[in-house]
C-alpha cells in the first residue's frame, strides 16, 4: 500500500485527535469528519484514502475514546507510525483494526508529504522520496492471534459460541 | 523472587501463581464500566460478538456522567441506549440522576470495588481505584464490549516504578500537588505501559481522599496503573460499604521494579501545571500574576467531600472576584447532599460561585462551562491538552482545590497564603 505521510510531533493526544465536542456521535463518517481538527485545521480535507500519519512518541496519549483510532481510520489513514504509542490508544487501535507500526528510525527518517509503501505483514517501511528503508517493531504472538482472527470481536465471537 | 501488589493481583485473577512483566496472560474481571460516551460503542460490539447474556448483570456498571443532565439530543439519544441495555439485560448498576455521579468517585463510594480486585473501564481515570489496592485500568469501548460478554481480558503484565515519597508536607500540599509534581518529574510519557506504585511515609498519613486523586492521575504519566498498598486508612474506607468479599495484597520485600524514584515532599510547594501538558509543573510562586476567568473545582480527580471542604474552608467569608466564573462540582449526588448538610453549599453559594449537580461537563470541554477564544481557567481537573475546555485558543492550568479556590477570590492564580 502505498501513502502519502501527514507528520506531527509527540504527544498528539486524543482531545486533539477527536475533540469531545464531536463525542455525541459514534457515526465514524461523522468523526472523521472532525479527525486532528483541533491540530490541523485541513487535515480532513487534505487526507486521501491510504494516507499515512507518522508521529514521534506517546502518540495517542489521554482520554481511552475509541472514536479516536475510529475517526483516523475512517478518515482513510491506511496505518500509523510513531516511535511509541500511549497503551490505551495501541489496544483500541488493534481491537477495530488500524494498523500500527512502532520505529523509531522510520519517524527519524520520514518528512511531511514523503511518499512510502508499507508492508504489514513484514513490517517493512520503504520511503519511496528517498529510497531508505526501515523495518518496524514485531507484534508479540498473541497480538498477532488477535490480528489474524480479524480483530477481537472475530476473537471472541470462537469464544462465545 | 517476589512478587509487586500489581502481578499478584494479576496472576490471581489469570489463576496461575506467579507472573512477570512482558508477559501476556488472561485475567477474570471482577467489574467493568461504561459510561455515556464509551458504553453505546460497546453496546454495539457486544451484540457483534453474539452473546446471549452478559456474563454477570452485577459486575457491569454504567454510569452516564459525560454529558448529563444531557447536555443535547444527540447525547440524550446515547444515555437512552445505555438505558435500554442496562434495562434489557437488568444491569443492577445503571445509575439515573438521582444516584448518580462521576464514575470514579461513585464507584468506589457505593462499594462496587475494593481491595485486590481486577477493574477494567472504559474510561482512562479507571486508574482511580488503585487507591484502594485493587488493580484498575482503562481500555477503549471495543474491550469493554467484548469483556461484558465473556468476563475477562487480556493484559501485558507491566514494568513497575515504585514512587517514595518521604518527608512531611507543607500547609496547602495535597495529594494533587503531590501527583502533579511527579508527572511534572517524570514526563507525560514517564511510566508509559508501566505500573505506578506509590509508597512511603507521606502516603502512609496521606487521606483517602488524596490518594484517589493520585491514582487518578497515573494515566497522565501514560500508567497503565497507579496503585496503593491498603492500610487502616484503606480499611476504614471499605468497611460498611464493600459489596464483596476482598483480598488484602501488599508488595513483597523482593518484588522487583524497573525503576525507584525518590521524592522528597518537605520542599514541595502547591503545584500549578500549565499549558498543554500535565507535566509543565511549576511551584504556584512561580504562577502568581496569571489572570484567569474561570475555576473549576470538581471532577473524577478532586470532586470528593473533602475536596469540597478546602474549597469552602477558602472561600468562607470571602467573594469570588468579580471577573471570575467559579464553577464547583460534586463528583455524586450524596457527596452533594453531604455538601449541603454540612453547610457548605450554602458558603460557596454566598461567595458568588455556582454549584452545579455531578458531571464531567467542562472537564472535557462538553458543557457546564466551556471556554472561549483566549480565555484562561484554573481547574482541578486532569487535563490541559489544547482545546480540552473549549476553544483551541483557550488556556487550563491545573492545580488543587485549594489554589483554584485562592485563585477565584484573587482573580489571578495564586495561593491561600496570599487572602
Amino acid at each position: 500500500m502505498i501513502g502519502k505521510v501527514h507528520k506531527f510531533k509527540s504527544n498528539v493526544d486524543t482531545d486533539v485527535i477527536i475533540p469531545a465536542r464531536y463525542l455525541n456521535t459514534t457515526d465514524p463518517k461523522e468523526l472523521a469528519s472532525h479527525c486532528m481538527e483541533d491540530i490541523d485545521v485541513d487535515f480532513s480535507k487534505n487526507v486521501k484514502q491510504g494516507d499515512i500519519i507518522v508521529a514521534e512518541d506517546n502518540f495517542g496519549c489521554g482520554s481511552s475514546r475509541e472514536h479516536a483510532p475510529i475517526a483516523i481510520k475512517a478518515s482513510g489513514v491506511f496505518c500509523v507510525i510513531a516511535n511509541d504509542f500511549a497503551r490505551i490508544f495501541y489496544r483500541n487501535s488493534i481491537n477495530i483494526g488500524l494498523p500500527i507500526l512502532e520505529c523509531k528510525e522510520a519517524v527519524a527518517g520520514i518528512s511531511e508529504g514523503d511518499e512510502l509503501d508499507v508492508d504489514l505483514t513484514t513490517g517493512v517501511i520503504k520511503n519511496l522520496t528517498t529510497g531508505k528503508e526501515y523495518k518496524a517493531k514485531p507484534f508479540p504472538s498473541y497480538i498477532i492471534e488477535l490480528i489474524n482472527d480479524g480483530g477481537l470481536i472475530n476473537h471472541i465471537k470462537k469464544m462465545v459460541k | 523472587m517476589g512478587m509487586t501488589i500489581t502481578e499478584k493481583i494479576l496472576a490471581k485473577h489469570a489463576g496461575v501463581d506467579f507472573v512477570e512483566p512482558g508477559e501476556i496472560v488472561k485475567a477474570n474481571l471482577d467489574l467493568v464500566l461504561g459510561n455515556d460516551i464509551t458504553a453505546p460503542i460497546a453496546i454495539k460490539v457486544f451484540e457483534e460478538t453474539g452473546a446471549s447474556d452478559v456474563f454477570d448483570k452485577d459486575r457491569i456498571a454504567i454510569v452516564p456522567d459525560h454529558s448529563v443532565p444531557n447536555k443535547d439530543i444527540k447525547s440524550a439519544e446515547l444515555v437512552n441506549i445505555c438505558r435500554k441495555f442496562a434495562k434489557k439485560y437488568n444491569i443492577t448498576n445503571f445509575f439515573e440522576l438521582s444516584k448518580m455521579g462521576i464514575e470514579h468517585t461513585l464507584l468506589p463510594d457505593e462499594g462496587l470495588v475494593g481491595p485486590g480486585d481486577c477493574v477494567i473501564g472504559a474510561d482512562s481515570h479507571t486508574c482511580t481505584y488503585g487507591a484502594l489496592g485493587a488493580f484498575s485500568t482503562g481500555v477503549g469501548s471495543t474491550d469493554l464490549g467484548c469483556a461484558m460478554a465473556v468476563g475477562n481480558t487480556w493484559f501485558k503484565i507491566p514494568e513497575q516504578i515504585k514512587f517514595v515519597y518521604y518527608g512531611k508536607l507543607n500547609k496547602w500540599v495535597s495529594g494533587k500537588d503531590l501527583i502533579l509534581y511527579t508527572i511534572g518529574k517524570i514526563g507525560v510519557d514517564g511510566a508509559l505501559y508501566k505500573s505506578m506504585e506509590f509508597t512511603g511515609e507521606v502516603i502512609d498519613v496521606l487521606d483517602m481522599a488524596g490518594r484517589f486523586t493520585m491514582c487518578n492521575m497515573a494515566i497522565e504519566a501514560g500508567g497503565k496503573n497507579g496503585i496503593i498498598a491498603p492500610d487502616e486508612k484503606t480499611m476504614a474506607f471499605v468497611n460498611g460499604r464493600l459489596k464483596r468479599s476482598m483480598e488484602v495484597l501488599q508488595s513483597d520485600k523482593d518484588a522487583k521494579y524497573s525503576q525507584v524514584v525518590e521524592i522528597n515532599c518537605s520542599e514541595l510547594e502547591p503545584q500549578v501545571s500549565f499549558p498543554h501538558l500535565p507535566e509543565n509543573t511549576k511551584n504556584v510562586s512561580e504562577a502568581t500574576g496569571i489572570e484567569i476567568q474561570q475555576a473549576v473545582i470538581g471532577s473524577c480527580t478532586n470532586g470528593r467531600i473533602e475536596d469540597m471542604r478546602v474549597a469552602a474552608e477558602i472561600l468562607k467569608g470571602r467573594k469570588v472576584n468579580p471577573s471570575v466564573r467559579c464553577i464547583v462540582i460534586p463528583g455524586t449526588h450524596d457527596i452533594h447532599l453531604q455538601m449541603t448538610r454540612e453547610g457548605i453549599t450554602e458558603i460557596l453559594l454566598e461567595a458568588g460561585a455556582c454549584v452545579s449537580t455531578p458531571t464531567c461537563g467542562p472537564c472535557l470541554g462538553g458543557h457546564m462551562g466551556v471556554l472561549a477564544k483566549g480565555e484562561r481557567a484554573i481547574s482541578t481537573t486532569n487535563r490541559n491538552f489544547v482545546g480540552r475546555m473549549g476553544h483551541t485558543e483557550s488556556e487550563v492550568y491545573l492545580a488543587s482545590p485549594a489554589i483554584a479556590a485562592a485563585s477565584a477570590v484573587l482573580g489571578r492564580i495564586g495561593s491561600p497564603e496570599e487572602l
